[in-house]
């Protein structure tokens, strides 16, 4: 997992359409690098003010190159795209999409691995640089969302991950980076990763986490944190979800005593994290910490 | 989505694994049909559960009319909350050794894992749990799929009855069918070995990877719909999250992360929770179908309403909500919690609209809304 800094060159694979067309401007006004666009059909031309390529592999070839690929792509292109950046060589993919089939997000997995390339997501928000750069559909450029400080958030859901960092502001703190992981079962950035990042990004002083039920990540992501010097606070959410069933996220469900609100907090609190019973909780705990 | 045995085992059978000779039946009369075709035979009642043996689910029977009796019970028996309404009528086999494979979606390799045990017919997470020793997995890069020497290291130095070879090439036909269905979970359980040392797959458990379903329309149509409550499916037809539970406060947000904190913010204020009901941004046009759901339930004494804007904005989602609040005019207490993209627009559009603030947090929105279904209660 890399942060994604504004001297990071970024291509938008999905320009052209109606969300990456919204979402490039948007991270363009922020102060997002972005450096070109893939559109096959509109080879050749601009679009918000930089150039079309046919193919990510074309864009390093003949345009400025880039290291970050951003995607604005349906759920059947996906595993296209991405391979096709993969051989582009780009560093770092960024998946926002819902509902790719968990065969092609395996696929894509394993020729990144190959290749070094770092896959956030995919059904992910995004992530945020605050006060430099982002990428996704996140509302970086709310002031009262986003205020460049020194907490680092990573979320595996988008408007969880937004309140919370809104909790944040509100408490009269900011944030260095959020991180949104995403919320499928089989994502290339996790918990641990992202944890990991934020423990080593310059500025911060703490981390902030929001979990969910399912999947084993937050117990992973204890043993790391086992490990770090500086505070760790997590919430989970679904602690009152019915057990069996899919809570809008593919990933957020529990099968038996697997990936329950007891078994993650147990495992955090163990490693030292600080469990928060609600969101609104998180300004009085880093008044603790951070005065 | 789910596959029940009958309707799973065809994806076996089409990759070239052995399943023994079946018919499906709903009366006993067509079992005792099905059993004088077949002869000896076992009734298996189908339902999306396991443990149907343990319930007296699956019985035996040498003739036409013992298969029209066990069919009979069988039959409208409540399995796992499950009524079965049809049973497989299936050739008995000739067991001389049970084995378990299987292909799954594992999040920690990223890809798929491929599993075999000498212990067939026993719970999986029985065998995880009691002897992991006799349980093996091999990852699998997907690229390049399951290769014939992947397949024989996994059951090396197993005795497995002189069967190593054809079990192997089960092991990659099973890969396959993985494959080709989309499947998240492909698991044979039991695998035996008849006496005479045929490799047949007695029961097979397929779940179709939901986000594939769209592109395997026909596959998916022979698997099994989630049960719903009518309410969940007016939620299905309409593309809104919709998850009837047994709480009094209903809970309207945007965002599944977002939702089911909401849910357990009630929770925590010693409330319950009647569902979980998600509209985003695009789905603000469904303001009102949302709120003719959440408002449906009966029993619903308050509703909290959470929005926190990203992607989806708060003025557009409070708008669909308002014009939906305003045609349905209903009389139930409701407690906002507005924050993000928008949320000044919409607190002025609440103020205008409905003469009300929003809280100054989803705790006191929510706390707010538990005391006034407390009070609703008790009146």
């Amino acid at each position: 997992m890399r942060i994604l800094r504004k001297h990071h060159r970024v291509l938008i694979q999905g320009i052209t359409g109606k969300q990456g067309t919204f979402w490039t401007e948007r991270m363009q006004a922020y102060g997002t690098n972005v450096v070109g666009g893939v559109n096959p059909k509109k080879a050749g031309t601009s679009h918000c003010n930089v150039p079309v390529h046919a193919s990510a592999v074309d864009a390093m070839k003949d345009g400025d190159g880039f290291e970050s690929s951003i995607m604005f792509i349906p759920p059947l292109g996906v595993k296209a795209a991405a391979l096709d950046a993969i051989e582009a060589g780009a560093k770092n993919i960024c998946i926002l999409t819902e509902h790719i089939p968990v065969q092609d997000v395996m696929y894509v997995m394993a020729a990144a691995k190959e290749r070094g390339t770092m896959i956030t997501g995919p059904n992910t928000a995004g992530s945020v640089t605050v006060g430099e750069c982002f990428q996704g559909f996140m509302p970086a450029f709310n002031e009262r969302i986003f205020k460049r400080g020194r907490v680092g958030v990573m979320s595996r859901s988008g408007s969880l991950g937004t309140l919370m960092c809104q909790n944040i502001v509100s408490a009269g703190y900011g944030q260095s980076a959020f991180i949104g992981i995403g919320g499928d079962p089989i994502i290339g950035t996790t918990t641990r990763d992202a944890l990991q990042a934020l423990d080593q990004f310059e500025g911060t002083d703490c981390v902030v986490m929001v979990g969910e039920i399912g999947g084993s990540m937050e117990e992973d992501a204890a043993d790391y944190a086992a490990t770090m010097a500086k505070p760790v606070f997590a919430f989970i959410a679904g602690g009152a979800a019915p057990a069996g069933k899919k809570m809008g996220h593919a990933g957020a469900i529990v099968m038996g005593d697997k990936g329950t609100y007891a078994s993650k907090k147990k495992a955090l609190e163990a490693a030292g994290v600080t469990v928060l019973d609600t969101p609104s909780h998180v300004g009085d705990a880093l008044h603790e910490v951070l005065g | 989505m789910n596959f029940e045995e009958y309707a799973a085992k065809p994806i076996l059978a089409a990759a070239g694994i052995a399943v023994p000779a079946s018919q499906l039946a709903t009366t006993p009369e067509q079992a005792a049909k099905a059993c004088a075709a077949i002869g000896q035979v076992v009734i298996k009642a189908q339902v999306p559960t396991g443990k149907r043996g343990k319930a007296g689910g699956i019985q035996l029977a040498d003739t036409p009319d013992q298969a029209a009796q066990h069919a009979a019970r069988i039959i409208g028996m409540d399995i796992g909350g499950h009524r079965v309404e049809k049973v497989l009528v299936e050739a008995m086999s000739d067991i001389a050794f049970e084995y378990y494979a299987a292909i799954l979606n594992d999040p920690a390799s990223k890809g798929p894992m491929l599993m075999f045990s000498t212990e067939g017919g026993m719970d999986i997470e029985e065998i995880a749990a009691e002897s992991p020793e006799k349980l093996r997995t091999a990852t699998i890069d997907i690229r390049r799929g399951l290769s014939a020497e992947t397949a024989q290291a996994l059951i090396g130095g197993l005795d497995l009855n002189g069967a190593n070879d054809a079990i192997a090439d089960v092991l990659l036909k099973l890969y396959d069918a993985y494959r080709t269905n989309d499947a998240e979970l492909l698991e044979i359980n039991p695998l035996i070995q008849t006496r005479s040392g045929t490799i047949v797959a007695l029961d097979c458990k397929f779940v179709l990877d939901d986000s594939a379903i769209k592109r395997q329309p026909e596959l998916a149509a022979k698997g099994t719909p989630d049960r719903l409550t009518a309410l969940e499916k007016i939620g299905e037809d309409n593309v809104i999250k919709y998850i009837e539970l047994d709480g009094n406060v209903a809970v309207l947000a945007n965002g599944a992360g977002l939702t089911m904190t909401t849910m357990d913010v009630v929770r925590h204020h010693g409330g319950a929770p009647a569902n979980f009901c998600e509209i985003g941004g695009e789905a603000y046009t469904k303001g009102k179908v949302a709120l003719e759901m959440v408002l449906g339930k009966p029993g619903v004494k308050s509703l909290v309403v959470n929005f926190c804007g990203a992607f989806a904005r708060c003025d557009v989602m409070m708008d669909g909500l308002l014009n939906a609040w305003e045609e349905l005019k209903p009389e139930l207490p409701v407690f906002f919690s507005i924050a993000g993209t928008g949320d000044e627009e919409a607190i002025r559009m609440l103020k205008e609209r409905l003469d009300m603030d929003p809280y100054p947090n989803m705790d006191a929105a929510s706390k707010a809304a538990v005391d006034a279904a407390r009070a609703g209660a008790g009146t």
